[in-house]
């Protein structure tokens, strides 16, 4: 067993925290005030190899491994929960279906400039009645001769308006059974028939770019299906266990951020003649974050092991996102708490730690689903 | 063209220095390539996109410096030659006598180095390299360009501007302002691990260990005292000048 980095992972580690500390945190509190996507931020992170981080050197990317991926987005996370929350989603959402299940040509024309920090990469699965219940999905995929006609809507999509193309779900028909079948297309975003329809108002993540889509009747040429025609459930299946991955290193991130903060208050913040961390009922408070933080951190990283080693990683994924989603927002909730009445306000950054928190329970599934698919892998 | 940089492994400037049997405390301390010697490895990296050189760092130190060596590949050097050998760890003197005798064998056209290092701050090991070298040199500088072989530097005179111009082969030690030093890219980091670089002792770039032996005798490390807090002289001005006096001579006796 051995729990070292190698001196690779420790180098991209310590060269992502030294630019998110830099480039990324002074902007944060700025970008969640005015709902601003800091595609600045993006654009420098493209230019260091970020945005192509685990992706085949052949296609643009870095080549580096999900560990080192774990371990960027955590950093990036612990400076901005949003500009963590937009990378995990380029990386895991928009990337790795067109890594994982892409041809040659349509890596070339599509994940290409992904890697390489041209454009954002974005997964549009969610609709007004479907999500983790794939059975809901509307939107339709009609095929006519060597093309798809794809029309419905989704919604909390990430990341569309910088994008240059949105993976999408649609049914393409029925078995023999009646079930759905569903595929995934690559709709490039200036196809005719496609449209943003808004951007949401949110919670937290306020700097992140949060949207619904229209498609009308969007042709697609049948060499922009990715995979066959009733692969798409399969795949997002796959996908989602990977950016389990990163929504738990997102979490560890967040949570990381309010922890250090509220050990920093507490030993400046004098009562009754102490310091704050001089009091057991504080010390308690601090210890169970610093101990939840270590394990959610670990059950990520051995997920990332796993995925790293070809091995099978769906129930241990999705352990880490619940176990490190949880740990989030309890931390940031007791983060808030030890800063008192300076935890409510926003001169200090705890409350929109609480706030960003939130949706790492909710997003790429939430902690019922996550349940559900232990359950299932534990044999329920 | 091709350059040399002198770099060296400090503490991080962040470091909270503890002292164990007079000794300074390694436990636990993040390392980072000095401050100082990011500049010049910055400025290195600027004269080889320019001028199509290659870039050798010169390091020394026990084996954790490989990865600040590591690092200074991954933001683009080309190899590196690091002496781990403790012969080789001593004092300015014995560091000047190291990098000369590294350095003698090979061909270059510019040498950078920090202008001092953030731990020990003797401002001495390049400027002792230069002499050893017989290479001209200019410390603190602030700009650097060139025109064929000669280097026009700027250097950072005590708040003024020196402009000073310099036959190639030079050395330069870099300050603050000159450059802004690069994140290493990830494809860097990636092709860091594939470098040449080459351990050396000091027997093998043929010195004496007696030789080279430090010079200076550490008698004492310690922390300085705390800080106390600052008192305001009231009173009109010539009380406040003999109150000024008595306290310099009587409580700090300085005078």
């Amino acid at each position: 067993m051995d729990f070292d980095l190698s001196n690779e992972q420790s180098m991209i580690r310590d060269m992502v925290r030294e630019f998110a500390t830099a480039e990324i945190e002074p902007l944060a509190q700025e970008v969640d005030r005015t709902g601003r996507f800091p595609i600045e931020t993006f654009r420098k992170m493209g230019k260091l190899g970020l945005l192509g981080l685990p992706i085949d050197e052949a296609y643009g990317g870095a080549g580096a491994d999900t560990v080192s991926y774990a371990l960027a987005v955590e950093e990036i996370g612990r400076a901005c929960g949003s500009t963590g929350l937009s990378y995990a989603a380029h990386v895991s959402l928009g990337c790795g279906p067109l890594q994982a299940f892409g041809t040659v040509e349509q890596k070339e024309t599509y994940l290409v400039p992904l890697a390489r920090g041209e454009a954002l990469g974005s997964f549009g699965l969610t609709e007004p009645s479907a999500g983790s219940d794939a059975g809901g999905t509307q939107t339709r995929a009609k095929r006519v001769d060597d093309a798809y006609f794809i029309t419905g809507s989704k919604c909390y999509i990430t990341n569309a308006s910088y994008a240059k193309c949105v993976i999408v779900t649609a049914v393409t028909g029925e078995d023999s059974r009646g079930k759905k079948q569903i595929g995934a297309f690559i709709v490039p975003t200036d196809s005719d028939g496609f449209a943003i329809l808004r951007t949401y108002e949110k919670m937290g993540l306020r700097g992140s770019d949060t949207t619904e889509l229209a498609f009308d009747e969007v042709r697609i040429p049948l060499g922009n299906r990715l995979g066959s025609e009733t692969e798409g459930f399969k795949q997002f299946l796959k996908t989602l266990d990977g950016g389990r991955i990163s929504i738990g290193a997102l979490s560890v991130g967040i949570a990381r951020a309010a922890y250090e903060a509220a050990l920093r208050y507490a030993k400046e913040r004098v009562q009754f003649g102490h310091s704050l961390s001089k009091m057991q009922a504080i010390q308690f408070k601090l210890a169970d974050m610093a101990m939840h933080l270590e394990l959610a951190r670990t059950a990520v990283l051995r997920a990332a092991w796993l995925k790293d080693q070809g091995r099978s990683f769906s129930k241990e994924a999705a352990m880490a996102k619940l176990f490190a989603s949880e740990t989030c927002v309890r931390t940031c909730d007791q983060a808030v708490q030890i800063h008192g009445g300076a935890g409510y306000v926003s001169d200090f950054p705890v409350e929109r730690y609480f706030r960003d928190a939130k949706l790492m329970e909710i997003g790429e599934g939430t902690s019922e689903i996550q349940r559900l698919v232990i359950a299932r892998q534990i044999g329920c | 063209m091709n350059v040399i940089v002198c770099m060296k492994q400090t503490f991080d400037t962040e470091a909270k220095i503890t002292l164990t049997d007079g000794k300074i405390n390694e436990e636990g301390v993040q390392w980072i390539i000095n401050p100082y010697d990011e500049y010049a490895i910055e400025e290195a990296l600027k004269i080889k996109e320019a001028t199509e050189g290659t870039v050798t760092v010169v390091t020394i130190g026990p084996a954790r410096v490989e990865e600040a060596v590591r690092t200074a590949l991954a933001m683009g050097a080309d190899d590196a030659v690091i002496v781990d050998d403790p012969a080789a760890f001593g004092d300015e003197f014995t560091a000047a006598e190291v990098l000369a005798a590294v350095i003698r064998t090979r061909t270059y056209d510019v040498i950078l180095a920090g202008n001092q290092a953030v731990d020990d701050g003797s401002s001495q090991v390049a400027v002792r390299l230069a002499q050893l070298l017989d290479v001209p040199h200019v410390s603190t500088i602030t700009k650097l360009t060139f025109d064929g072989a000669v280097a026009v530097a700027e250097r950072d005179a005590e708040g003024d501007t020196e402009v000073v111009e310099v036959k190639l082969p030079a050395l330069f030690t870099a300050q603050q302002g000159l450059n802004e030093p690069r994140y290493p890219s990830l494809l860097g980091i990636r092709k860091a691990s594939k470098k040449p670089v080459e351990h050396v002792t000091v027997a093998g770039i043929g010195l004496a260990e007696n030789a080279i032996a430090k010079r200076v005798a550490v008698t004492e490390t310690f922390i300085p005292a705390q800080k106390g807090a600052g008192r305001i002289l009231t009173g009109d001005t010539p009380e406040r000048v003999r109150e000024l006096v008595r306290e310099l001579r009587q409580t700090s006796k300085v005078i």
